[in-house]
């Protein structure tokens, strides 16, 4: 395959913000993902768990609750006062609404989806109707005098349990008066403490209420008579999150110090149909504080500080225990935060609100494989790009992607109204060329632009639909790629031949001759004798795209843990062939390496890796980002004793 | 396992029932709903749930209803035949039967069949069939005679097969029974001649028949008492051949009802049979389920005031005349499990029904009925014959053992225990086991001087019993000081209460085990007892070997090894701090340095090794230990403290304890300053931001 002079990029400083709530939605297997910085991201559970939708944030709006109501519709409500529906075709916030009761710290729909609590600041629970356009303001319940910091509904709807500080309230929907009010015990192991804040609360069908708390306990009271009927201790900080199946059989709780614990309900010998509630099982798959947990009908969810996306599948409701019944870690967006300047050898970075231009070093030495070679060039922090707002054209100021043409002439751009633009750039000033219109009948956006070197072609992607082809040349749309079941993760139209090539969710990987509106002969052999098992089985999807200059043969693809140049002209690996050797070949006869070789040539040696390209024939640059560096610029977490406990 | 529910009665007053007794009940298009035809002229529509009549029909004084009221499925109509030649049909509607639509038919019915799904059919007593809609269309039309003679229809019955419909009916003549089948599809009449087999003499008092795939399988019950299957094929395999083709019956069930009495019999399902009829010649009549597979009685009902030798089965109801009153039972067959299939005896307690026979053939099964359908008649009898004296009746026997325990010598329950417990366990083992230990508890507390030990010992060894099944077992052993069987308790329960446990452990400690060394010595050896202890042993043999090397309180254990397995035993049980601390307090501050001085000498030997474990074969765990030198200084330090021999054992614990405090935070210490290193090895990494490396793909 060759040898490469790689460019090993740590700079980057990209911290994803900690996780702060997360929503499952159980018909259409999607889970909402809020960031303490007010992003919102939606994750399609069934297309490999890929990230399929993105909401920027904003400074302003700290999201504190989020939840999907009827229709598939999200909302969100934060510290800012509002609560916020967003549009999931267009990728935009649809509206927001202040609920005038100062900030608001959780927010539930009710069991049909048709009405939306909030509980805000000034203790006050108001109740919203969600008509098909908007949300109405409908009541006040009764005041509390602290914050309402957890709702949740009775499955029948009639009544709905509101944690604040230390106590819990059980309202009656109809009257919006508080029927029982819960104490709470501030005392914790028999230190009295200053307050206790109930975290989370969750009302089950039989009436009982189970509340979290900030002592550390898991409760559960009984709502007809306002009781306390049993507590759990189970954690020596807080408990900050709960969440119910929906059969109500089993519920999990998540911990300041990093803890899940699934509680289960079970039988209290066997074949008796006495049951209680048991802390089953205890997962530590975070570090710091778990904020938000989310119990989907086969796995438990939960996220935190440590800004990792965990969803942990139960092994006992998994019927085929295949690679999807593994546990999946998400920590990188699953889009391409870096751009990169071949020629100039420019890295691009993209924050939330700023970008950041380097120049990459260089070397004059040359060397063997596994050689670091001495730098005559370090890299060059250029320039760090602020968000401004300033005029822009009507149809630039909600773009969703933004692309240049190869030689800098034309800029792409796909707006949040499923319609592409094309500028042309001047010195200084620009020119709206034309605007292909949204599909009719479609608002989807398109979040994947690939345009071809030569500039005739521009391919465009949605999250469901299939792939558009538009002529430059002639402004008008030459084909589309047949949809597939699975999101595109990846789009690239390959120099001189025109070939687009198109990763999906489902780590397939489709070539489309545009020219001859056709998949190539290489994709459908491909297809015919499918991709090695363990190329299926990689969980991170493929993120960038590119090509060798030289060799037309050449396709590279990376994901957040391996990299991979295809040559297509070698044959396919089949089940029975090593796809990855870590090992370089050692004593083989050229023979031997000649018959093993495969098209696949895979290198995990750069992890995570967010960015990878080719800048000439014997340049990569590799865009790395160690966890044990975005570990370092987290908050320390809660210091337990390893000795003397 | 089948099972007769709370039976209820369907009429306050007496059905004006004939000596004869009913004429029929008959299913009805509505579920739950069934008709009743008497003796006399009164045909009752019931609704057996809410036990109340829905309907009720009477024909003129004078006429006598002759063959039992039937539903047509296909229309809701009620069909009934009065003087046997005058049809009715009425609805729900219809107040009189008088006014009611009726057909004069040219000959004498036997019976009106009506099943759902098709449409009913009327047998005629000379053994024609004729289907209603065609009969009531011409009523005047000519039947044939089919049956010969002297030949009187016994009994019919009418299916479906695959969808559709066929009969049969048995006819008698000078003692001999033809079996017809009559199918509509292809409007073939087949004739069987039912062979009896050996029993020839004996009448047949009642048929039933099922469905068995490709066979009717006819059951018959004789007055031998005997259930005997015939196996009918319902499709002849070559009818012209052989004019005649015999089927045979084989037995079934033996010696079921005395058979002197009216006897009737009625199958469940695949593997059930109800009969009713009296047990014995002079006892009452019963309702019994047997199970034809196993051949065991399911369920039996005593049913004193005398039945009129009917019985009716559908869907999940008995129907019998129990007395002059319609009584129905609910009979559930749920899943059988094998060992409920071998089932109970009815009379297991007196020992003059041992006739009655009850033993398991586990080649009784389907499969094997089939082959024997045209020859061979007398092989499975004569199988069967073999089979039998070599299977012994099966002892009712935890009953025979509690009695044996009330009266019998020590001796001699010990050699039936063990006996009893040779045999086969049943899933109720457990509870069998306990109540024999409760039994032989009992007769202790009366009888001072009875103390089956032997027994005792080997009903724990059966690793079955608790505390919980057997309270008092261990008061007793405390009651006699027997350790051997404390140990064993403690070993074996899992639910000793604190205070038994602490009762145990103030023995131990006591100048009891010592007084009794030699014995249980003996002891040991005769009952396989374990002495568990070997570790200590071990410990002994080793610290004598070396006991230079330590200091000399520590070096040798303070309790002799007999008492250091009780210890073990008192180590290793189940306990909750909150109950068992109270009860430490009460034994004396002399045993208490005795059990820390060991405690100690325990966790001194797990110091000894790495792993902090102690040798031999389920030895404590150092938490156990751990766990109670702290229960013991919490529930007496005060006492402690004053007595001067406690003394130096207390300050070696403090010092060993504040040398623990000491090793925990300097390893706190040290954790700080690794991570402190870590942090600076980070650094390092993540100063190379950028490099420029090469790398080869091959």
């Amino acid at each position: 395959m060759g040898e490469f002079k790689v460019h090993r990029v740590r700079f980057f400083n990209y911290v994803p913000s900690g996780i702060r709530c997360v929503a499952y939605n159980n018909q259409s297997n999607r889970l909402a993902v809020s960031r303490t910085d007010g992003t919102v991201e939606i994750y399609n559970l069934s297309a490999n768990y890929f990230q399929e939708k993105f909401f920027p944030g904003h400074e302003s709006r700290a999201t504190e609750a989020l939840c999907w109501a009827k229709g598939q519709r999200l909302f969100s409500a934060g510290l800012n006062g509002e609560i916020i529906e967003y549009d999931l075709q267009a990728l935009d916030i649809k509206y927001s609404m202040d609920a005038f009761g100062g900030p608001i710290w959780s927010m539930a729909a009710s069991p049909s989806g048709s009405q939306l609590l909030v509980g805000c600041e000034d203790g006050s629970v108001k109740l919203f109707q969600i008509n098909p356009d908007k949300i109405q303001f409908e009541r006040n319940f009764d005041r509390q005098k602290s914050r309402i910091l957890s709702l949740s509904w009775h499955p029948s709807g009639t009544h709905i349990a509101a944690g604040s500080i230390d106590y819990i309230s059980v309202f009656d929907i109809k009257s919006g008066s508080a029927v029982h009010k819960m104490l709470v015990d501030r005392q914790y192991m028999g230190v009295s403490k200053r307050k206790c804040i109930i975290w989370g609360v969750a009302f089950l069908s039989d009436g009982t209420v189970i509340s979290v708390d900030s002592a550390g306990k898991v409760q559960f009271w009984d709502s007809a008579t306002g009781t306390l009927v049993k507590t759990h201790l189970v954690a020596n900080a807080d408990v900050q999150s709960i969440a119910v199946s929906d059969q109500e059989d089993s519920f999990v709780v998540g911990t300041a110090e990093g803890t899940v614990f699934h509680f289960q309900l079970v039988s209290v010998t066997s074949n008796s149909s006495e049951k209680q509630w048991v802390r089953t099982k205890p997962f530590q798959h975070h570090t710091h504080d778990v904020r938000t947990v989310a119990h989907s009908p086969t796995a438990l969810i939960s996220g935190g500080t440590d800004t990792h996306l965990v969803i942990r599948p139960l092994m006992e409701k998994v019927e085929v225990k295949n690679y999807d019944a593994a546990l999946r870690k998400i920590t990188f967006p699953h889009r391409r935060l870096i751009s990169c300047s071949k020629k100039r050898q420019l890295l691009l970075f993209q924050f939330s609100h700023h970008l950041d231009l380097w120049r990459l070093g260089s070397t004059v030495a040359t060397g063997k494989h596994g050689d670091t070679l001495p730098l005559s060039k370090d890299a060059d922090h250029l320039l760090q790009l602020k968000t401004k707002v300033s005029k822009m054209p009507a149809c630039l100021r909600s773009a969703v992607q933004i692309m240049f043409s190869e030689d800098s002439t034309k800029l792409f751009v796909a707006s949040n109204q499923g319609s592409l633009h094309i500028l042309r750039l001047l010195e200084g000033s620009f020119k709206h060329l034309h605007t292909f219109q949204a599909q009719s009948g479609t608002v989807e956006s398109m979040c994947l632009l690939a345009v071809s070197p030569d500039g005739n072609w521009l391919a465009a992607s949605g999250t469901s639909a299939g792939v558009h082809v538009y002529s430059v040349k002639r402004l008008k749309l030459h084909c589309t790629v047949p949809a597939y079941n699975f999101p595109v993760t990846a789009l690239a139209i390959a120099p001189k031949t025109n070939n687009l090539v198109i990763a999906h969710s489902d780590q397939q990987i489709f070539e489309y001759s545009i020219p001859d509106k056709q998949y190539t002969e290489w994709s459908r052999a491909i297809q015919k004798q499918g991709f090695h098992h363990h190329w299926l089985q990689r969980d991170t999807p493929i993120t960038h795209i590119g090509f060798h200059p030289k060799r037309p043969a050449h396709i590279l693809l990376h994901d957040a843990y391996m990299f991979c140049i295809i040559d297509k002209s070698l044959p396919l690996p089949n089940d029975k062939t090593l796809l990855y050797n870590p090992l370089p070949p050692t004593n083989e006869s050229d023979v031997i390496r000649r018959r093993t070789a495969h098209a696949f040539k895979i290198s995990k040696k750069y992890k995570p890796l967010l960015f990878m390209d080719l800048l000439d024939e014997g340049t990569l640059v590799a865009v790395e980002r160690p966890l044990d560096d975005i570990i370092a610029q987290l908050p320390p977490p809660i210091k337990k004793k390893k000795f003397g406990t | 396992m089948a099972a007769l529910e709370e039976e209820f009665t369907l009429s306050a007053v007496p059905l004006g029932a004939g000596p004869d007794g009913l004429l029929g009940v008959e299913q009805c298009d509505k579920t739950d709903q069934f008709l009743i035809t008497d003796g006399g002229r009164t045909v009752i529509l019931y609704k057996v749930s809410d036990q109340k009549p829905l309907g009720s029909w009477s024909v003129k004084q004078g006429q006598v209803i002759t063959c039992p009221a039937v539903c047509n499925f296909q229309t809701g109509e009620y069909i009934v035949v009065h003087d046997s030649k005058v049809l009715r049909l009425w609805t729900n509607e219809d107040v009189n039967l008088d006014k009611v639509f009726k057909a004069t038919l040219s000959a004498e019915v036997y019976r009106i069949h009506s099943i759902p799904g098709t449409e009913p059919l009327v047998l005629f007593k000379e053994g024609a069939v004729r289907g209603l809609e065609a009969l009531l269309a011409e009523p005047q039309q000519k039947i044939e005679t089919v049956i010969s003679d002297e030949e009187v229809i016994k009994w019919t019955k009418f299916f479906m097969v695959f969808r559709h419909p066929a009969l049969i009916f048995i006819t008698e003549k000078h003692g001999n029974y033809f079996a017809y089948v009559q199918k509509f599809n292809s409007s073939v009449l087949s004739k069987y001649t039912l062979l009896l087999g050996q029993e020839e003499n004996f009448v047949i008092q009642s048929f039933t028949a099922s469905l068995d795939r490709k066979f009717i399988s006819l059951l018959s019950l004789s007055s031998d008492g005997c259930i005997y299957e015939t196996l009918i094929p319902i499709h002849p395999s070559d009818p012209e051949k052989n004019q005649q083709p015999r089927v045979v019956r084989s037995l079934l069930l033996k010696t079921v009802v005395s058979g002197n009495a009216r006897n009737a019999l009625s199958v469940l399902d695949q593997d059930h049979v109800a009969v009713l009829g009296p047990p014995l010649p002079a006892s009452k009549e019963c309702l019994s389920i047997w199970n034809t597979k196993f051949q065991t009685l399911q369920v039996s009902k005593e049913l004193p005031q005398g039945t009129s030798g009917q019985l009716w089965y559908y869907g999940e109801h008995l129907f019998m005349l129990h007395g002059k009153i319609l009584t129905v039972i609910p009979y559930k067959c749920e899943m059988s499990s094998l060992a409920g299939a071998l089932g109970k005896l009815k009379h297991g307690q007196d020992s003059g029904t041992q006739t009655m026979p009850h033993f398991v053939n586990w080649e009784t099964s389907q499969g094997y009925g089939l082959e024997s359908k045209n020859s061979e008649p007398s092989k499975r009898i004569l199988r069967r014959r073999t089979i039998e004296p070599s299977v012994q009746p099966e002892v009712p026997a935890s009953q025979q053992l509690l009695s044996i325990i009330k009266k019998d010598s020590e001796k001699h329950i010990e050699i039936e225990l063990r006996k009893f417990l040779a045999t086969k366990r049943t899933p109720d083992f457990h509870t069998v086991i306990g109540d024999i230990a409760i039994g032989l508890l009992e007769r202790c507390k009366t009888e001072p001087s009875f103390y089956p030990r032997n027994s005792l010992m080997q009903l724990i060894q059966m690793h079955v019993l608790s505390y919980s099944l057997c309270p008092g077992l261990m008061e007793v052993a405390l009651e006699k000081t027997d350790i051997q069987m404390l140990q064993l308790c403690l070993q074996q329960f899992p639910d000793i209460p604190e205070a038994v446990t602490c009762a145990c452990l103030k023995m131990f400690l006591s100048d009891a085990v010592q007084d009794e060394k030699m014995e249980e010595q003996m002891g040991i050896l005769q009952n396989g007892f374990n002495p568990e202890e070997d570790n200590c042993d071990n410990c002994d043999k080793e610290l004598s070997k070396k006991p230079q090397k330590t200091v000399e309180e520590t070096t040798s254990c303070p309790v002799i090894p007999k008492r250091a397995a009780l210890l073990n035993a008192v180590l290793h049980s189940a306990y909750s701090e909150s109950f068992l601390l109270p009860h430490l307090k009460d034994i004396p501050a002399q045993h208490i340095t005795l059990f820390l001085q060991y405690l100690y000498f325990l966790y001194l030997k797990c110091n000894e090794n790495a792993t902090m474990t102690l040798p031999g074969i389920h030895p404590p765990t150092l938490n156990q230990i751990m766990d109670w030198i702290c229960l013991l200084l919490d529930a007496n330090f005060t006492v402690l403290v004053m007595i001067p021999e406690a003394k130096s054992l207390l300050l070696s614990l403090y010092k060993f304890v504040k040398s623990q405090i000491c090793i925990c935070s300097e390893l706190n210490k040290i954790e700080v300053s690794f991570r402190e290193l870590k942090k600076l090895n980070q650094e390092k990494n993540n100063r190379e931001l950028y490099s420029i490396e090469v790398l080869e793909l091959f």
